[in-house]
């Protein structure tokens, strides 16, 4: 690691301000950014530490019946707290082990944007907006690509708003070394259809399985998805699987979260 | 025979390990905990790439940066020895094999990644490490040989220009054999042939390596706090071989360790390195390894490419075997490096059955890798793999019961000749499985498969046989095979005044438990309680010259001299009790800490005893000297030979490829045991590491540019503890060795040597039993792989 600044603020605003800094950073749990700097892969002048904004804090439910968690809020009180998406507490409750979680955040995770990463599985299924210090992204807009979000430099995740679907459930098959996803599917069912985000798969990053997504809203079961398949040349192909097994696993692990759903 | 628990107190109780008081209390006193006033830091400036001419490496601007006290290249080492090899292994036309010098630092060209170029001594590590990114390294990249297999083909680009290729040796045991073998197989009945893999694997204990050097001016004595198996055998190697430091002026301590498994066996750069920068410096000088260099310096285990065959005749009696082995040696031979895939995998290729005859070709090879060496097992595992995975794919192909089969076959007279150049003392390996199937409940498997059927999972059993040779040994032997060190060990008993015992022993306690185990053994021989009892062990100024822990020799071979030395103490405390007594010494006799005159109620306690030897007013002092200490040495006539039989059961998820262990039961021979809750610990552990190598661990290069794939956790799977089920393991078959005093054998690499075939025996059963015939899928079987069969069957 090579030595920075640390900075603490106690306010969004303060954040930002402190973020339009020469070569500063957002630092969530450190879960991500914190190993990357010990092996000096990477520095930063300063870092700002989100992990004190009273108001990136928390869990509750917006005007809307959306869940809405803070952007610092980690993964183990959302596991904790968002009782009323089960799906979604699952989902947190299985990221990394103990310590992960009592540090890693949700706004660190979704600026990430690994490519095996749990939790934009859950934002893209569910159609979640993400709100930053400047504006509103719909989920749909934000995920480009792996680790490439809509993010502008600076900007940060304050608050996620969760549509509540009326069952959900996001079914992981870990990658045997890291325990991320090597394939990881969230079937969300909402009154008016279905929503299908698959992670750990594709080299472009989350995506949606809309062809699966169109037969589940017509029949939410895992028969629907009898006979779709993706294709493998998209998919990653690495040391853990090739291409045509993880194209492969997206059709079992979205049938298994389809029965895990129902 | 007694059950676990019966026995309270000495031999065969399971009293708890006092030593985990002070490692589950954060009390341990690691080699990282040494801290030393004045010490500097080293960073180890290592090859990003797989090999590469080195041009130069310029260290102008990086001296001058802040905190540094001095940088090294290779040139500082051009006097200095190499890093030794500790076995000569001879080859098969009578040549000594080929042996590259190690340099401590690369010097005029890189071997592998990871390979250290320059090392950077400053105030404190970060500073280190800032320098060593300011040094200027010139390589011109060459050619990586990584692939066996390209590393032996004519005009392949070589690791050592110096060497004739990359071919070691090429080893054929029995030599004399290989015609009467070739006979059998033109004669056989049936033969059955397997291509297979060993997989390469990082050893990963949970400690990583550090390194220590100190140096007194005044005196001119070297200290080497290092995370190591066998002080004594640093001491030996890196004063003698590399540095030229007497024995008197150098002390090599190994505190607490935090796992070996093998790897801290081997004298490494870094200990040379911080032993000599601390006197050119003239200040301590630390290093503590990152689990990243760990990864890409620990010397990596295994790495065998096989092809096994078995002939059987037409009554499927097995009448020959051969082996032509790839043993991967990396780049430079690790200090025990050649003797893994000769002597001991060579030697125990007759497995626990009387195939009469056999033939065993290697040929090691230097890649561009890491050096590859001893791993828990070392050898034993690659021919028990080999033997019984093809046992297990003869019997399918035949439509043999593999229990049965395995039976048939089975050595049951001892002591018994292999045709491999060993001899087994004794054994019963019927015994072993009859326990076997008994714990593994065989009898109700049809039941569980078929309940697995009906959740759409497909069930397999997996059994497997295996035996190992521990404490290997005797020294002419080994000397004789190309052992460079002698294989006995030491033991100083001495009693104090008031009759507390401290024990100095050669062995090395990493995890094994010798602090609670050693003592039980003295406290059963005298009669006095555990506690009175002390082991001293890691520091070469405090302990005989023993030889260390591994191959699973501590208790086989230094329990034996301390059981040595402990006759001796008694004899001549029978002689102080005889004249306290006024008796004749042959007339006493000594139970539970009483000396006593046969026949009479006259007796003297052990503690009276001892404080006449310390405090000798009424003493024979013109007979015997006063004091009570006596060290044996003891040096085995033969090897030890646990084994044992093992099961697997799993369930295999046929639309992902997951293999889940859902039982796992172990019978093992291991001899007369001293505390059976240590042993059941220690075949736990073996059985995690052989299940971590048969499921989730292998370590894997890129073929083309030698960077390694699997560098860190995220990506090299080590097994947790939700991968593993329950076992059941029983160890109350015991032959008991007929050679050493305690009759016992060696437990510690059982469980790592015994479990992978059955495990990986056991998904081929479920494969077929989902009606795939796979006939064989290498390790590690990720989901990806089983996947891959199921699909291509
Ligand atoms: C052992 C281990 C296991 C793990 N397993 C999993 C797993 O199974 N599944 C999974 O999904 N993840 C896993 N993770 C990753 C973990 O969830 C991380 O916590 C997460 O990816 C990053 O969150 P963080 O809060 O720690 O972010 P940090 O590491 O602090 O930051 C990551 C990046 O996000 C930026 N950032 C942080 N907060 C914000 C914000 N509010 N707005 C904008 N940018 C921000 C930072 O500047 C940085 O670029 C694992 C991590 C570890 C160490």
């Amino acid at each position: 690691m090579y030595n920075f600044e640390f900075e603490k603020p106690s306010s969004i605003a303060d954040a930002v301000a402190a973020l339009g800094g020469d070569e500063a950073q957002a630092l969530g749990g450190g879960q991500t950014l914190i190993p990357t700097l010990k092996q000096r892969l990477a520095s930063r002048t300063t870092l700002i530490s989100l992990s004190n904004i009273p108001e990136m804090q928390g869990i509750c439910t917006g005007d809307d019946g959306a869940l809405c968690i803070g952007g610092a809020t980690t993964h183990g009180a959302v596991a904790s707290g968002a009782g009323a998406y089960p799906g979604l507490a699952a989902l947190a409750g299985h990221i990394g082990d103990p310590a992960v979680r009592n540090r890693g955040t949700i706004g660190g995770s979704l600026a990430n944007n690994d490519p095996s990463a749990c939790y934009p599985a859950a934002a893209l299924a569910s159609g979640a907006t993400l709100v930053t210090n400047t504006r509103e992204i719909a989920s749909d807009d934000y995920f480009l690509g792996m680790f490439e979000t809509a993010l502008e430099e600076g900007e940060i995740i304050t608050e996620v708003r969760f549509p509540i679907p009326e069952v959900s459930h996001y079914e992981k098959f870990v990658q045997p070394a890291s325990r991320f996803a090597l394939v990881g599917v969230m079937v969300a069912k909402f009154a008016d259809g279905v929503r299908v985000a698959i992670t750990g798969a594709s080299e472009e990053g989350v995506f949606r399985w809309t062809e699966v997504e169109a037969a589940l809203s017509a029949n939410f079961s895992p028969d629907a998805l009898d006979g779709l398949t993706l294709d493998a040349d998209n998919m990653i192909g690495d040391l853990h699987g090739s291409k045509e097994y993880r194209a492969h696993l997206c059709g079992v692990i979205a049938k298994r979260a389809v029965v895990k759903a129902a | 025979m007694p059950k676990d628990g019966d026995i309270k107190s000495g031999i065969g109780a399971s009293s708890k390990r006092r030593e985990d008081v002070r490692f589950l209390t954060g009390n341990g006193n690691y080699t990282d905990d040494i801290n030393i006033r004045g010490q500097a830091y080293v960073f180890f400036l290592r090859s990003d790439v797989a090999h590469g001419t080195l041009n130069s490496v310029d260290t102008s601007a990086a001296s001058a940066m802040p905190g540094v006290v001095q940088i090294f290249t290779g040139a500082d080492f051009e006097a200095v020895g190499g890093i030794p090899c500790g076995w000569e292994v001879t080859d098969k036309h009578g040549q000594p094999m080929q042996e590259p010098k190690h340099p401590v630092l690369a010097h005029g060209k890189v071997r592998h990644v990871g390979e250290p170029i320059a090392a950077v001594v400053a105030d404190s590590l970060e500073q280190a490490r800032d320098a060593a990114e300011a040094i200027e390294v010139d390589i011109s990249e060459l050619p990586a040989v990584i692939n066996m297999k390209d590393a032996f083909k004519e005009g392949a680009t070589k690791v050592h220009d110096d060497l004739t290729s990359n071919l070691c040796y090429d080893w054929g045991f029995v030599e004399e054999n290989k015609g009467a073998v070739e006979e059998a197989f033109k004669n056989a009945h049936h033969v059955t042939t397997l291509d297979l893999v060993n997989n390469r694997l990082v050893a990963n204990p949970m400690e990583p390596r550090v390194a220590i050097g100190d140096y007194a001016r005044s005196d001119e004595q070297h200290t080497l706090y290092t995370t190591s198996q066998n002080p004594h055998v640093i001491r030996l190697l890196m004063g003698a071989f590399v540095l030229g430091i007497p024995e008197h002026k150098l002390r090599v301590v190994a505190p607490d360790v935090g796992g070996g498994f093998g790897t801290k066996i081997f004298h490494y750069q870094e200990e040379a390195f911080c032993t000599f920068a601390a006197k050119a410096c003239n200040r301590p000088v630390k290093w503590t390894s990152s689990r990243s260099e760990a990864f890409m310096s620990d010397a990596h285990g295994r790495d065998h490419v096989t092809t096994i065959q078995l002939a059987l005749d037409k009554d499927n009696n097995f009448t020959a075997l051969r082996t032509d082995t790839l043993a991967n040696m990396g780049a430079y031979l690790s200090t025990f490096a050649s003797s893994v895939p000769t002597w001991l995998h060579g030697t125990l290729m007759a497995g626990n059955y009387k195939t009469p005859l056999i033939y065993v070709n290697v040929k090691a090879m230097f890649t561009n890798t890491v050096p590859v060496d001893a791993y828990r097992g070392a050898g034993r595992p690659e021919a028990t793999y080999q033997i019984e995975r093809v046992i297990d794919m003869a019997a399918r192909e035949l439509g043999a019961d593999p229990v049965a089969l395995r039976r048939q076959n089975y050595v049951t007279e001892f002591p018994y000749a292999t045709p491999v150049a060993v001899e087994y003392d004794t054994g019963d390996y019927h015994s072993t499985m009859d326990k076997l199937e008994e714990i593994g409940d065989f009898s109700g498997f049809e039941a569980r498969r078929k309940e697995s059927e009906a959740k759409g999972k497909w069930r397999g059993l997996g059994i497997n046989n295996y035996i190992e040779a521990c404490g290997i040994a005797p020294s002419n032997l080994v000397g004789q095979l190309g052992a460079r060190a002698g294989l006995y060990d030491a033991a100083t008993v001495r009693v104090n005044a008031t009759g507390s015992i401290s024990v100095m022993v050669g062995a090395h306690s990493h995890g094994q438990g010798h602090e609670t185990a050693f003592p039980q053994v003295v406290a059963d021989m005298i009669g006095i309680d555990e506690s009175q009892i002390d082991i001293v062990h890691g520091d070469t100024s405090k302990i005989p010259f023993g030889m260390g822990t591994y191959g699973s020799r501590s208790l086989a071979v230094c329990g034996s001299a301390m059981v040595r030395a402990t006759e001796k103490i008694i004899a001549k405390a029978k002689k102080i009790a005889a004249h306290l007594l006024e008796a004749s010494d042959t007339d006493i006799e000594l139970k539970d800490g009483m000396f006593s005159v046969a026949g009479t109620d006259k007796s003297v306690a052990w503690g009276d005893v001892t404080l006449a030897a310390y405090v000798p007013h009424n003493y024979p002092l013109e007979d015997i000297e006063p004091g009570l200490e006596e060290t044996a040495f003891y040096d085995p006539s033969n090897f030890t030979y646990p084994a044992g039989a093992y099961a697997c059961e799993v369930e295999v998820d046929p639309d992902t490829g997951k293999v889940t262990i859902e039982r796992f039961a172990a019978a093992d021979d291991f001899g007369n045991v001293i505390n059976p809750m240590i042993v059941s610990g220690q075949v736990h552990g073996g059985i995690a590491q052989g299940v971590g190598q048969a499921l989730l661990e292998g370590c894997s290069y890129d073929q083309e540019s030698g960077q390694l794939l699997t560098g860190s956790y995220m990506d090299y799977a080590m097994p947790r503890a939700d991968d593993l089920p329950f076992y059941s393991v029983d160890h109350s078959c015991q032959t008991p060795c007929t050679h050493n005093p305690l009759g016992v054998k060696g437990c510690g690499e059982a469980g790592a040597i015994g479990s992978p075939p059955s495990v990986v025996n056991a998904v081929i059963d479920a494969l077929h039993s989902g009606g795939k015939k796979v006939a064989h899928i290498d390790m590690p079987l990720t989901p990806d792989r089983v996947w891959n069969a199921i699909n291509n069957a």
